[in-house]
């Protein structure tokens, strides 16, 4: 045992032993079966190997390719979303304009929907965006002189249900991701760009957006993988995975109704083994894209 | 220091190895046990409040009948979609079951699938009783010739017109015997009231179903693949297409009759004519109370040459899974519960549903009861309807296909969003639907 924890070689291997008996345990294993279960028909004990078939069905379901369809549009407009206004909300809690304590609880109350049970604020929302009149979204664009709307009944105005949510909820988390970084960028750059005669607008786009790259690249690998998983804000908001006309079914959620609801669950493993291909491929082609990867310059 | 050191990666070793050891074993089915005063609890699951309070009656009576079996019921009632998604996993994981379940008849074909349905047959606790029931009933829940699930309601479909409203507009309900009659006067009561006649649902499909049985249609072809452009289903769609353009039938808050924002639309009068299941009943005298006294009963409209009169909308049938420790007493019990004939009075008398022993039908000590709180709720009573449509309940088989669940989800999800909400015409709706069934069902 004394050798083993003093041998160079072997120590660091038995020290990330839990990590890797954890991923092997509840990563790899299950990823493993998901593989092996999308070229089954899996009924009540018995699994018939198909071969390709679950992904030949795949390959020609229109409601699969509208679910993924859903999630692209739903990752891609959730980046636009979430990426700017957090980080413009980060530069100007990070400024010197206003007192302390009045940003102190700005920051505070920005992060409280991370802190809210999904079921509840999809319910809440739900009730938001009601078909009825006397709904408050309703209220809101009545005040403007506009009929009420069926929020949940028709495509765009589903979606902006769904980006309102992802808004009121991840715009104070990433907030506080970019206000991490950008606090620890030394003063000492601010100072001798001002010295130069730099604004604030070109010392924010020179400075602080070059020194805050590593936790832009994070942000942004994480909403890829987020918004392409999303499916509780769905499930929540049309009450259950059946929306009209599928315009809130996802990538998970079709995943979800193939092999829970309908026990497909080789169909929903290849559903799901699709999913990790996009998800993969995407990230680290946008890592590989921003140099993660690259070997940091001496 | 050593010493501590080596003790301490031994106990950590052998956590992990603890750890790892107490993921294994489990899911054998366990012998009976009993509880110490010779009862034996049976775990129950339902998604309806009214079904659990029927069950607990039903035990009561089974104990007070069978003194040397007694059962201790505790029911848990879990959301619809929760509670089906809840029994799919652990099915499939062999583990946490209940020892009796319901499953309502939309759900059902996901459990026997396969040659090795994890459900008991029930064939034999249920022989002493089969004679009165309507086979079309046990045929739902059936499967080559085993039955895994009891019906608890026929579901035939009838119309709740709310008198008060019509005569207003001068309409007599009576006079409403085909789909015709029922599409001129609901484009005369929309048109005098600026109120809504009947219903076109998007998130349920009962009406269809309906009309296409009574056209002589199936969703399914004769080899059981999935036919839903066939001549008879455009019809069936055609015709409430054509009752919606006409004002006679529109789309309903909640998509459905059956949900809450419904209720208090129908509540509040702004819909007067609701064809549905008999056991619409209970959601009336439930969830309806301004409506008390205001409400006929009446069969449900036919196309001119009706093949059958009206079929069984809906449905709930209880199982008992493979794995239960309990299961010869759980199948007891439940045929007890749900086909005696004692049961089947009490399904009319707490659930107000139209129980599937005929032989309570005719007893009119039953059925015509004044205390009965259905009787006192609507003007005339559910069984003189349901004696006059009685021979002509046919049984509608696509509802019992494998592939029903499917069908029925398309439908709910797309179809019927599309015709009704969207204005898609109907042959190009179905035809997608019929494009899109075929490759999720790989046929």
């Amino acid at each position: 045992m004394k050798q083993l924890l003093y041998s160079k070689k072997l120590a660091p291997y038995l020290f990330i032993l839990p990590f890797l008996v954890t991923l092997a345990v509840f990563w790899v294993v299950p990823l493993g079966r998901s593989f092996v279960m999308s070229t089954q028909e899996v009924l009540y004990g018995q699994a018939t190997f198909i071969g390709l078939g679950n992904y030949e069905r795949l390959w020609g379901d229109r409601i699969f390719w509208q679910a993924l369809f859903n999630s692209l549009r739903y990752m891609v407009l959730t980046l636009v979303l979430l990426v700017p206004i957090p980080l413009a909300l980060a530069a100007l809690v990070n400024s010197n304009i206003g007192s302390a304590r009045i940003k102190g609880f700005f920051k505070a109350s920005m992060f409280v929907p991370a802190l809210t049970s999904v079921v509840v604020a999809g319910i809440v929302f739900r009730l938001i965006f009601a078909e009825s009149d006397s709904a408050m979204m309703n209220q809101v664009v009545e005040f403007f002189g506009f009929g009420p709307v069926r929020w949940l009944r028709s495509d765009l105005t589903g979606l902006v249900a769904l980006l309102a949510i992802a808004l009121w909820r991840w715009a104070g988390v990433n907030m506080m991701y970019f206000l991490a970084g950008m606090q620890a960028i030394p003063t000492e750059y601010y100072e001798a760009a001002s010295i130069d005669g730099a604004n604030k607008f070109r010392q924010f786009i020179h400075i602080t957006i070059p020194n805050i790259k590593p936790t832009v690249v994070y942000v942004v690998t994480i909403s890829i993988y987020g918004g392409l998983s999303m499916f509780l804000e769905s499930f929540m908001l049309y009450a259950g995975n059946n929306s009209p006309n599928n315009q809130g079914l996802t990538v998970v959620g079709y995943l979800y109704r193939k092999g829970i609801e309908e026990n497909d669950l080789g169909f929903a493993s290849a559903v799901g083994v699709v999913l990790l291909v996009v998800v993969m491929t995407l990230n680290i082609s946008y890592l590989v894209a921003s140099g993660t990867f690259k070997k940091e310059a001496a | 220091m050593t010493r501590l050191r080596t003790t301490v990666s031994t106990l950590v070793a052998a956590l992990a190895v603890t750890a790892l050891t107490a993921c294994g074993g489990g899911g054998q089915p366990e012998a009976p046990v009993k509880n110490s005063d010779g009862s034996t609890t049976l775990d129950m699951w339902t998604f309806a409040d009214v079904h659990a309070a029927y069950y607990e009656e039903m035990a009561e009576r089974w104990n007070e009948a069978n003194p040397d079996q007694e059962i201790r019921l505790e029911v848990t009632v879990y959301p619809y979609d929760d509670m089906h998604n809840k029994l799919q996993l652990a099915v499939n994981s062999g583990e946490g079951l209940p020892d009796v379940v319901d499953i309502e008849v939309n759900k059902f074909a996901n459990f026997v699938k396969g040659e090795n349905p994890p459900l008991v047959d029930l064939t034999e606790a249920a022989a002493p009783y089969t004679d009165d029931i309507v086979q079309a009933r046990l045929d739902l829940y059936s499967k080559d010739w085993k039955i895994y699930g009891f019906p608890t309601h026929v579901g035939a479909f009838t119309t709740f017109y709310n008198t008060e409203a019509l005569e207003g507009a001068g309409i007599d309900y009576t006079t409403i015997e085909t789909w015709d009659d029922f599409k001129e006067a609901g484009t005369r009561y929309n048109e005098e009231t600026g109120k809504e006649f009947g219903v076109a649902s998007t998130s349920v499909m009962f009406l269809e179903p309906l009309i296409a049985a009574q056209l002589g249609g199936q969703f399914f072809d004769a080899d059981g693949n999935v036919q839903v452009n066939s001549p008879e289903v455009v019809e069936t769609l055609s015709t409430v297409k054509d009752m919606q353009d006409a004002g006679a039938v529109s789309t309903i808050p909640g998509g459905s009759p059956d949900s809450e924002e419904a209720f208090g639309a129908i509540n509040d009068g702004d819909y007067a004519a609701i064809v549905y299941p008999a056991w619409y009943t209970s959601r009336f005298v439930d969830y309806m109370p301004d409506l008390a006294g205001k409400v006929a009963i009446a069969p449900a409209p036919v196309p001119d040459d009706a093949v059958v009169q009206t079929i069984g909308g809906g449905g709930t049938g209880a199982a008992v899974p493979a794995v239960s420790p309990n299961k010869d007493l759980a199948a007891d019990w439940l045929a007890f519960a749900k086909l005696s004939p004692e049961a089947n009075v009490a399904v009319w008398e707490v659930l107000g549903f139209d129980p599937v022993n005929m032989a309570v039908w005719e007893d009119e000590e039953v059925t015509d009861n004044p205390e009965n709180k259905f009787n006192k709720y609507f003007q005339n009573n559910l069984f003189d309807v349901l004696r006059e449509v009685q021979d002509g309940i046919g049984h509608f088989e696509s509802f019992s296909d494998p592939s029903w669940p499917t069908v029925d989800d398309t439908f709910r999800t797309v179809t019927l969003n599309e015709i009704y909400e969207n204005g898609t015409p109907v042959q190009e709706a179905l035809d997608q639907a019929q494009a899109d069934l075929e490759n999720q069902l790989g046929q």
